[in-house]
């Protein structure tokens, strides 16, 4: 029943964040200069006076500021977005086609970033003096510094153009058989270089923390008890040590979505993946207000969701996060 | 208390401790050096190397080394020294300016809530909630493509996605301090709120902060150079991010007009981290067992 309540609650404020993020959408739309009647004259031609003010009417721009706010967040709630004028198509619908691609990269980045950050942490820190801790560092400082475009440009350089092994761009060849399973292996081979260029940053950030996180751990008195009880190394390590180790690097993935997503922009950019992030900027070089605003407030949206899910998995693995309820 | 004054121990500022400690941390110190050359390039090299990199001055795509051009010549015959050297003022300022802005905006927000908790507390936190839960690059673009790509804009853009990190150090910092007891004693004595706050509490909150910002430096670069690379920046002006971005398509023909900026930035934000971390030492001497 607390449980209950505490889902609610969170679902209730995530809410609150997306109308937050809507109010801000509209006050910047209404802040531009133009408004979607210039648009609109724009692609016609131009416009005199009085067509102009029978637009502005018919889209209900000569209302208050908080009646046509009003209107705008009553159509978001019914899944409309807007119009755009550039793609001539609804927002919605263009979201939709490119939300996957986009989904997909993210995804498959933060996880794998995750599992291998975690799995070098416990390394490194098991083995102090070892290879693996050298590079953890080095790949701390690369991972800071690295500007990520120039980090995908230098991998498309080496495995694309010097050494073939994998596509320049794109997400699928047309060339390829209509069936489930080639499909998913050619996206797989499309996918590799975009999800190393990404996944790099947030590698370096989680295995840092989780080398610290384990070192911690593996510092104190019941770790000791453990090793006196005679537990092997491995027992200690999976059983024990990784257990209480985990929760801040779950933690921290769950405050990088909003990162990733900024990352997915510019390797989506390098890789021309067709997702959210190059429609995000051909909408933006295009002004296609609508279509901006939309991306804007659906990639809020992935990270709203991206953090309650982030909160199930720390109330699945931290039972002293289920005690504070 | 005149044998006070004969005990021979020269008292030591704080300042000489903090630089010895920092003297200590031989990457810093190499980062410091590091750096200090490239903001003396960005000021002293568009005098020593004229001219507009705008200009086209030989055949497009000349290697590095032939032609008297020690970099090369980019897809449309620019001198890529010329343009990174360049490059460097609007990269740096950037940079800087945009962390400052950042640092403003965090103190603020960080101070307020931290020194006055309850309701105000609540509001701003709630602020920075909402600011963190906008993807920062995409937020900074949406500004950028409605407002105008200017300098100013972009610096501002960056500011303004940017500060909620420097707003929670803050904030901490002003809870753990405002119940220390000289606090407690400067309230007691009818110190007023505006003066507690900025010469009682946040001198003594200031050392996180400062590692914060030396930090945030390194993300603006970062930051204007995704912009830059995506091509939301002034069209007119140089900056390290632009030349990769407007050169990408020719990595066949020039693969080292994408590589060489890349490294300038990478080199920069690597020197300021690890000046970033000799400033952690100096400064939170108690942090470092990390």
């Amino acid at each position: 029943m607390a449980l209950l309540m505490t889902i609610l609650q969170r679902l209730a404020y995530a809410a609150l964040l997306l109308i937050a993020v809507l109010v801000l959408n509209f006050s910047m739309m209404n802040l531009a200069p133009g408004d979607v009647a210039d648009t609109i004259a724009a692609s016609m031609g131009g416009a005199d006076a009085e067509v102009m003010a029978q637009i502005r009417a018919e889209y209900g721009l000569d209302q208050p500021f908080l009646v046509q706010l009003a209107n705008y967040i009553g159509r978001v709630l019914t899944f409309d977005l807007g119009y755009s004028y550039f793609y001539n198509q609804p927002v919605t619908k263009l979201i939709f086609e490119r939300l996957p691609a986009t989904l997909l990269l993210v995804i498959t980045a933060q996880l794998l970033a995750l599992i291998v950050g975690v799995l070098l942490g416990v390394f490194s820190a098991r083995h102090p003096n070892g290879i693996a801790n050298y590079f953890v560092t080095l790949l701390a400082l690369f991972g800071y510094a690295a500007p990520v475009f120039w980090t995908g440009i230098l991998l498309l350089i080496a495995f694309s153009l010097k050494i073939p092994l994998f596509p320049v761009g794109g997400m699928i060849d047309v060339t390829v058989e209509d069936n489930f399973f080639a499909k998913a292996v050619d996206i797989a081979h499309h996918m590799v270089l975009p999800v190393i260029t990404l996944g790099s940053i947030f590698l370096a950030l989680y295995s840092r923390l989780c080398r610290a996180s384990m070192l911690e751990v593996l510092g104190s008195d019941y770790i000791r008890t453990a090793k006196a009880k005679g537990l092997t190394q491995r027992e200690i390590t999976l059983k024990h040590a990784l257990k209480n180790a985990l929760p801040p690097v779950v933690t921290l993935a769950g405050l990088q979505f909003s990162a990733v997503i900024s990352g997915a922009v510019l390797v989506e950019t390098v890789f021309s993946w067709p997702g959210l992030g190059q429609l995000a900027l051909t909408s933006i070089l295009a002004r296609d207000t609508p279509t901006i605003l939309g991306i804007l407030f659906f990639s809020a949206l992935v990270v709203v969701v991206g953090n309650l899910l982030t909160d199930m998995v720390l109330r699945a693995i931290d039972p002293r996060v289920r005690g504070r309820a | 208390m005149s044998q006070i004054e004969n005990i021979p121990v020269k008292a030591r500022s704080p300042f000489s401790e903090a630089f010895e400690m920092f003297r200590r941390n031989h990457a810093a110190v190499v980062g410091l050096v590091v750096l200090a050359i490239i903001v003396a390039v960005a000021i002293v090299g568009p005098m020593v190397y004229p001219g507009n990199p705008f200009d086209m001055v030989w055949a497009p795509f000349t290697p590095p080394g032939q032609e008297g051009y020690l970099l090369g010549t980019d897809y449309l015959g620019r001198d890529i020294l010329s343009l990174l050297i360049h490059g460097a003022k609007v990269s740096l300022t950037v940079g800087i300016s945009a962390a400052l802005v950042t640092v403003t905006i965090g103190i603020t927000v960080g101070a307020l809530a931290g020194f006055y908790l309850g309701w105000v507390e609540e509001v701003l936190m709630r602020v920075t909630e909402f600011f963190q839960v906008l993807p920062t690059l995409l937020f900074s673009m949406v500004i950028v493509a409605l407002f105008g790509a200017s300098l100013p804009m972009i610096t501002l853009a960056i500011g303004l996605v940017s500060w909620p990190a420097v707003a929670r150090i803050t904030r901490a910092e002003f809870m753990r301090i405002r119940e220390l007891e000289y606090v407690i004693a400067a309230r007691a004595g009818g110190v007023k709120n505006a003066k507690l706050i900025f010469s009682v509490i946040l001198p003594n909150a200031l050392p996180p902060i400062i590692v914060q910002a030396a930090l945030m430096v390194g993300s603006a670069i970062l930051f204007e150079a995704g912009l830059s690379f995506l091509g939301l920046t002034d069209p007119n002006v140089a900056s390290w991010g632009q030349i990769i971005g407007s050169n990408r398509e020719y990595i066949l023909d020039a693969s080292y007009a994408v590589t060489v900026p890349g490294v300038a930035i990478f080199v920069t934000v690597l020197a300021i981290s690890l000046v970033g971390d000799g400033l952690n030492d100096a400064l939170n001497p108690k942090l470092r067992q990390r």
